[in-house]
């Protein structure tokens, strides 16, 4: 049975508006990789590719689950990473509504189709479920892998929780599309610590579902029949070896990075923007992405109850990054501790080249490998900004 | 304005060997919260899944939303579901209390004293207590099978710390052994048919599982956590 034959649910389509800020919700208990998978369902997605690899399996599974259920048009296993992402841009010709996710060393293996995407503009949406990259082999979680994403254009939301994630992902679909965008939007969360961990998501219906995908809306075509079967590349003209394939390539990059940074807007529109404060007249702050936002929420939580001055910063977009917005909400700050799942830091290294002072700027706690962050570290950290006292034990 | 609700929350941190139910117990004790209208968090230590490896879960508990993820480093509550795990180093954290908090409370499923005098000292100064009974025994004496034991030791927890009713338990087990949204490991669900087997229908397994939950409620009943007693024995 092909896929045009095969038995779809009936659905009231929508606009992601009304989806994401108007239809009514109901409160689920579930993992991040339901959460992601629900919001595959909700997203009316036509195709989705992957290769298993821990932890970002579980999403996949559950998204063969629903595509058995009739909620998308058509799903494969490719033969592995590279082939994945090719695959999706081989696919994305075709003009239709992509959806795959990976996981650490499945990212960097299907890296070099990934990196291609934007230049492609590829309107696809991209689950990252982190885990360590580096040797010696685990699989825990760590967000290094983010660090090698965050230069090839493709617009980067990273999830805090199992609201987040489907949130986001949901508002990625809608991102992805619009025609001054175009290019991916990858969708990170950290593996086991919210995908294999339960939480609270508060999900609209699964009978409606968003609009059907427009390839008309699109800022280069679909698919060129003047050559058939269809032509490769779609702008012959940048593979030849001469001055104007340089200048047509590089205003190119440009113009990718242009889109990445008119990707703002929607994430102002559907996610209230990039960032999130919470006491913006605080002398010292706790400043956080994905998961270690929530350890630096709980902190500030703990730092309120004690009575101690200090403030909240989550970071929703590593691409594009909230530059101006960070610089804005720390003006007066004194101080900013930067808790991180990776080894090398790069929010700590993208905050202090977004301010004027760097030098306030804590680096750490780190935590990586599969470790996990503890509030009491971060803790500590604050009551040393303050100059107070901290009796840390382990 | 009214005052702010005092936040009560447990960090609870549940030690075994793979096949005892481990992450099963943190599934069900997430959802036996979610049930009372009280909130949790749950995340398994994962790679390791597989019989008598040693596994930990962990499970946040609270009145009020919890933001924290990942594992629990310092708990106030430990579960202990093998012996081994303390006396053969087989915990991910050692020595098993590891990151403690005063006040706490650990409980251990074992027929023998496993603490050695070291052990208690540093739980006699953390002024925590220890509840010691064979919850394997138990849960062969009521429901017929050792793979209740994790049935015992999660109704000796709320049991003791009073966090939900038996209803709120009930319909957790419930939902995770005849509910549809539970996602489990390829292992997990060999398991649950294996389960299923012996008990031949689901609703008798539910119905002996709450059998056992009640029972360490009842015995629950006669323990001051807040005493000055270090250890707790109860004899199965």
């Amino acid at each position: 049975m092909d896929a045009s034959q095969r038995p779809q649910l009936e659905k009231k389509k929508a606009d992601i508006n009304y989806i994401l800020k108007e239809a009514p919700r109901e409160q689920h208990f579930i993992t991040g990789a339901q959460a992601m998978a629900e919001a595959v369902k909700r997203a009316n997605v036509d195709m989705a590719i992957a290769y298993p690899i821990t932890p970002q399996s579980e999403v996949m599974h559950l998204v063969g689950d629903i595509y058995a259920q009739g909620h998308i048009k058509e799903y494969y296993r490719a033969e592995e990473e590279l082939g994945t992402m090719s695959a999706i841009a081989g696919a994305a010709r075709a003009g239709v509504r992509l959806f795959t996710a990976t996981s650490g060393p499945g990212l960097l293996r299907g890296l070099e189709a990934i990196v291609s995407w934007s230049g492609h503009r590829v309107p696809a949406v991209l689950g990252i479920l982190t885990r360590v990259v580096n040797a010696p082999l685990s699989i825990q979680p760590d967000n290094i892998e983010m660090a090698y994403m965050m230069h090839c254009g493709a617009v980067m939301l990273h999830a805090e929780n199992q609201q987040d994630t489907f949130d986001y992902t949901l508002a990625a679909f809608a991102i992805t599309e619009k025609v001054d965008v175009y290019i991916p939007v990858a969708v990170a969360t950290e593996g086991f610590f919210v995908t294999h961990a339960k939480g609270y998501v508060d999900m609209t219906a699964d009978d409606i579902c968003l609009n059907d995908f427009d390839p008309v809306a699109a800022p280069v075509p679909a698919m060129d029949n003047e050559t058939p079967p269809a032509r490769i590349q779609r702008d012959a003209p940048v593979q030849k070896s001469n001055f104007m394939s340089y200048l047509i390539h590089s205003v190119w990059q440009q113009e990718i990075w242009d889109s990445n940074q008119r990707a703002m807007k929607y994430i102002y529109e559907y996610l209230g923007g990039p960032i999130e404060v919470q006491n913006p007249e605080a002398d010292v702050f706790v400043l956080g992405s994905g998961c270690a936002a929530a350890q630096c929420r709980e902190a500030h939580r703990y730092a309120q109850e004690d009575g101690l001055s200090v403030g909240f910063i989550k970071v929703k977009a590593i691409r594009p990054f909230p530059t101006e917005e960070i610089r804005d909400a720390l003006k007066n700050a004194k101080s900013v501790i930067v808790p991180e799942h990776n080894i090398i830091g790069w929010l700590c290294k993208e905050v202090k080249a977004a301010i004027p002072n760097g030098g306030i700027v804590v680096e750490g706690p780190r935590v990586y490998g599969g470790m996990t962050l503890p509030v009491e570290l971060i803790m500590k950290e604050i009551h040393t900004a303050l100059g107070l006292e901290y009796d840390l034990k382990l | 304005m009214a005052e702010q609700q005092k936040r009560e929350r447990y960090n609870i941190r549940i030690s075994g060997l793979g096949g005892q139910g481990v992450v099963t117990t943190a599934h069900i004790l997430g959802s036996t919260m979610d049930n009372a209208g009280k909130f949790a968090s749950l995340v398994p230590f994962f790679g390791s899944e597989k019989r008598m490896a040693p596994v930990e879960a962990y499970v946040r508990a609270s009145n009020q939303p919890i933001y924290e993820v990942g594992e629990v480093v310092y708990p106030d509550i430990i579960m202990i579901y093998h012996s081994q795990v303390i006396t053969h180093g087989k915990s991910y954290t050692m020595p098993f209390y590891t990151g403690l908090k005063p006040n706490s409370l650990i409980i251990i499923n074992t027929d023998h004293d496993v603490l050695n005098e070291d052990d208690i000292k540093v739980l006699e100064d953390l002024n925590a207590t220890v509840v010691q009974f064979d919850a394997t025994a138990l849960a062969l004496q009521i429901a017929g099978t050792e793979l209740a034991t994790n049935m015992a030791m999660m109704g000796m927890l709320l049991g003791l710390t009073k966090l939900v009713s038996t209803e709120n338990i009930e319909a957790a087990v419930k939902e995770r052994f005849l509910g549809t949204s539970f996602v489990s490991s390829g292992g997990t669900a060999m398991l649950d048919s294996a389960i299923e087997k012996k008990f031949k229908k689901k609703e008798e397994l539910l119905q002996k599982n709450m059998d056992v939950i009640n029972k360490t409620f009842e015995m629950a009943d006669s323990v001051d956590i807040s005493g000055s007693e270090l250890i707790v024995r109860f004899d199965i």
